[in-house]
């Protein structure tokens, strides 16, 4: 496998890195980097660190980094995830309040523990630490019940203070989305069933309404609408499918409309060439514009609950006359 | 029955197992019972859907709305009320 790391790439422009994502030879990981300059998302991060998890450390090559952004890249604690020999000399700056390092969460109980230690070390209001908590467990959870993932979720944030904004990657080395969700629906593409992921109500688990005891179908969603009501990007990649939900211009974030089908809003999609196995999700949270919790859970659940009842009217089946 | 919830999973309700854990230990053996069983959130600052769907759906499908005799949903913060009643909405839904 080869991907290569330019010298930005955020949710906004992290298109030709995906395009460029050269999955072949999956027992080997060649990274390379932009000579000058490395900064990227924690998006790129999690995604680079999950395909390197799955290749052993002595078939990564990484050596040719020279950009002087690689002792960001140490920080995040790239190298020392994958196994792999770093040589620089970098002062540790305490990261409170700036960035969560990759971090590897292969169980319920990682889980719970790593959620209550990172949120203090972002420095966000409690009522900003409740949107995080609720997109961090929902992604995490999702990872640990439904990827089949060896290596678990890897994840990672950063704090932008120039936009007060929180970027946040998840990415796994599962199965995808398709073949979770192809448990229990019939998609045919990786595309599709992107789209049925993002949707209220659905989950791989059942295809009846309510979910199962431990799933309803409601977390991509919810993330996806969070990222909606405030403006921010969100974007999703599985297998050979990426979706993205394209940022709003100021005069519209406040209006608290939302879709249960995650193509009537304003986004971009692309089926690349090369497949991903795996799933990595990114979002950015601008700060300023978080919307109170409670009225974005409350919109959030009118729509869910609209979802509920279309599906079960959609199930109705009348008499027949003859 | 009095569950508070804080000792089991602090301020963060998100670990959908130990709401799995609390349904099967305490809330549906004291449905069975039909016995009054107060689900307290004091000290709990936030949870997610999934925590409180884990929690309860199972219940709401044993039992229907019928639950709302015996469970109480105590100090509960405006968000944690929103996600109860979210749940408790789709799942009437779901069932009725």
């Amino acid at each position: 496998m080869k991907i290569h790391l330019p010298n930005s790439a955020f949710l906004g422009n992290v298109d030709p890195l995906l395009r460029g994502f050269d999955p072949s030879n999956p027992e080997t990981l060649e990274i390379t980097t932009n000579d000058k300059w490395v900064s990227v998302h924690p998006f790129v991060l999690s995604l680079v660190a999950s395909i390197g998890l799955t290749v052993k450390p002595e078939n990564i090559k990484c050596e040719k980094i020279e950009a002087r952004s690689k002792g960001y890249l140490a920080r995040m604690n790239l190298f020392k995830m994958l196994n792999i020999a770093f040589s620089m000399d970098i002062v540790e700056h305490d990261p409170t309040g700036r960035f969560i390092p990759l971090t590897q969460i292969r169980s319920s109980e990682e889980a719970s523990k790593f959620i209550p230690e990172m949120i203090p070390l972002l420095k966000v209001t409690p009522e900003q630490a409740e949107t995080i908590v609720h997109i961090l467990s929902e992604l995490v959870r999702n990872v640990l019940e439904h990827s089949g993932s060896p290596g678990g979720a890897v994840v990672c944030a950063q704090y932008y203070p120039k936009t007060n904004r929180i970027g946040i990657g998840i990415s796994d080395a599962g199965v995808g989305i398709k073949k979770t969700i192809n448990f229990a629906h019939k998609t045919r593409t990786d595309m599709e069933a992107i789209q049925l992921a993002l949707s209220p109500g659905v989950t791989g688990m059942t295809d009846k309404a309510g979910g199962t005891e431990r799933n309803a179908g409601f977390g991509l969603f919810y993330i996806k609408s969070i990222a909606s009501v405030n403006g921010d990007h969100f974007v999703i990649y599985s297998g050979n499918g990426f979706y993205k939900l394209l940022r709003k211009q100021s005069d519209s974030v406040r209006a608290l409309r939302l879709n249960a089908d995650p193509f009537r809003d304003r986004h971009s999609k692309e089926e690349f060439q090369a497949v991903f196995n795996g799933t990595a999700v990114g979002i950015d949270m601008t700060l300023k514009q978080t919307r109170e919790f409670s009225v974005l859970i409350q919109a959030i659940g009118d729509v869910y609950r609209k979802a509920i009842k279309e599906k079960k009217k959609g199930r109705y089946k009348g008499p027949t006359f003859i | 029955m009095i569950i508070k919830l804080f000792d089991a999973v602090g301020k963060y309700a998100e670990n959908k197992d130990t709401a799995r854990d609390i349904r099967n230990k305490f809330l549906l053996p004291a449905l069975e019972k039909k016995e009054k069983i107060f689900l307290d959130f004091e000290g709990v600052e936030t949870t997610t859907q999934s925590f409180i769907h884990a929690l309860i759906s199972e219940a709401m499908k044993k039992h229907g709305n019928g639950i709302f005799d015996y469970v109480v949903f105590k100090s509960c913060n405006d968000s944690i009320k929103q996600f109860v009643k979210i749940v408790v909405d789709y799942m009437q839904e779901a069932l009725g």
